[in-house]
């Protein structure tokens, strides 16, 4: 009996100390998700602003930048999936890489070969754990991403689906380099503190949408250097612009998953707590109602056998 | 025609400044320009690395270093894209 309230104490003060982890980890959640949206809303004036000006420059100059150019046969594709480099964030990680495999399984049922890009130290382990070649991954920035970082994920991203132009079935092209034609990104969605879904999207090559305006509206831009040129320095940037948005909205979205998986982990702990302690007070409770019965019952035996005699 | 321009600096990470200017400097790949209220629509890629000048009210200028940038000027004034901008010290050019 005394065995297991000895028991019990052990575990109690177990729970509590990981309940202090969780709950340390839960706080540091929430103020990561206010930074991580704070900076969501510092790039907005960017992206918006790209946007419009490439809108401008789609509608005046030819479409046939190579970034806009779907490919006639698509051999290869490129995948960007982006997970955190910590664990202990709930589903986020294992919705991300879903996602991803789903995308891959659409991607292979089309005859199309998938080559993966990894964001954050959890989706690279997950494939290295399967032994799946990953082509290229970037880790230790996922809950504080720089447009430096982007800009690293975009060049090389980039590199390899210029390189795939000149692929053809049998030979990697006159460059020598097999590429991609075209490419995905699974990021995290961050739509509400309790909302995030991870989604897939086209990055390459990008559609123009051509807003319906009335001919006279348009300003007649002029360009310097020429829209072409300006087109193919502007679309890389783009397609940065667009890889640093996704891994803001997807270190938003990390946050938020954490702080919601360490808030039930220690709303968990705290019910554990509170069970364990009555479990252990009954036991002590019945050692000592024990004790006294022993005594009692003892103490009877002896007067029963001693007036006996 | 006493008209004021409106201005924003804006990196990918942040907007850094914005509000009413004389007039704008900056040096495209094809040359220097200089944008004055109601100039027509313009993009322009700028040189690497490069200046951007803002002629403020009372003579006042501001200069930032800026890398990756262009320039988009519509009718609602000017708008400068960079990779990153940073503040020059006032005596640097």
């Amino acid at each position: 009996m005394a065995g297991q309230v000895q028991a019990l104490r052990r575990r109690i003060k177990t729970v509590r100390s990981t309940k202090k982890i969780a709950k340390a980890q839960e706080l540091v959640a929430t103020s990561r998700i206010a930074k991580a949206q704070e900076r969501v809303a510092a790039s907005k004036p960017y992206s918006e602003a790209i946007t419009q000006v490439l809108t401008a420059l789609a509608s005046n100059a030819s479409v046939d930048n190579p970034l806009l150019q779907p490919r006639e046969r698509v051999r290869r594709a490129g995948v960007l999936v982006i997970t955190s480099d910590r664990g202990l964030a709930g589903a986020y990680n294992a919705n991300a890489l879903r996602t991803a495999e789903q995308l891959i399984a659409r991607l292979k049922a089309d005859g199309k070969e998938t080559v993966l890009y990894v964001v954050g130290r959890k989706g690279a382990g997950y494939y290295k754990f399967r032994n799946r070649p990953v082509e290229a991954s970037w880790t230790g920035f996922s809950e504080r991403p720089t447009f430096a970082d982007a800009k690293r994920i975009g060049d090389s991203l980039l590199e390899a689906f210029v390189a795939g132009a000149d692929d053809t079935d049998e030979h990697y092209g006159p460059d020598g380099i097999q590429g991609v034609d075209e490419l995905h990104i699974v990021s995290t969605q961050f739509k509400s503190l309790m909302t995030q879904s991870a989604e897939a999207h086209f990055l390459a090559p990008m559609e123009v949408e051509e807003t319906e305006r009335e001919p006279g509206l348009r300003p007649a831009y002029e360009f310097e250097p020429e829209a072409e040129e300006l087109l193919d320095a502007l679309l890389p940037k783009y397609l940065n612009t667009r890889i640093y948005a996704a891994l803001l909205d997807s270190a938003a979205s990390e946050s938020a998953s954490r702080r919601r998986a360490m808030k039930s982990a220690s709303d968990n702990a705290d019910d554990l707590l509170k069970r364990y302690t009555r479990e252990m007070n009954s036991a002590r409770q019945a050692a000592i109602t024990q004790e006294i019965s022993e005594i009692v019952g003892g103490v009877e035996a002896l007067s029963t056998s001693g007036s006996d005699v | 025609m006493a008209k004021q321009l409106h201005v924003q600096v804006v990196a990918v990470e942040e907007r850094i400044w914005s509000g009413e200017a004389e007039m704008l400097v900056a040096r495209t790949t094809e040359g220097e320009i200089g944008v004055l209220p109601g100039h027509s629509p313009l993009l322009g890629l700028l040189k690497e690395p490069s200046q951007v000048r803002v002629k403020l009210d009372g003579g006042e200028q501001l200069t930032y270093d800026v890398t990756g940038g262009f320039l988009s000027i519509d009718a609602n004034g000017v708008t400068v894209l960079a990779e990153s901008a940073t503040p020059a010290t006032p005596d640097a050019h």
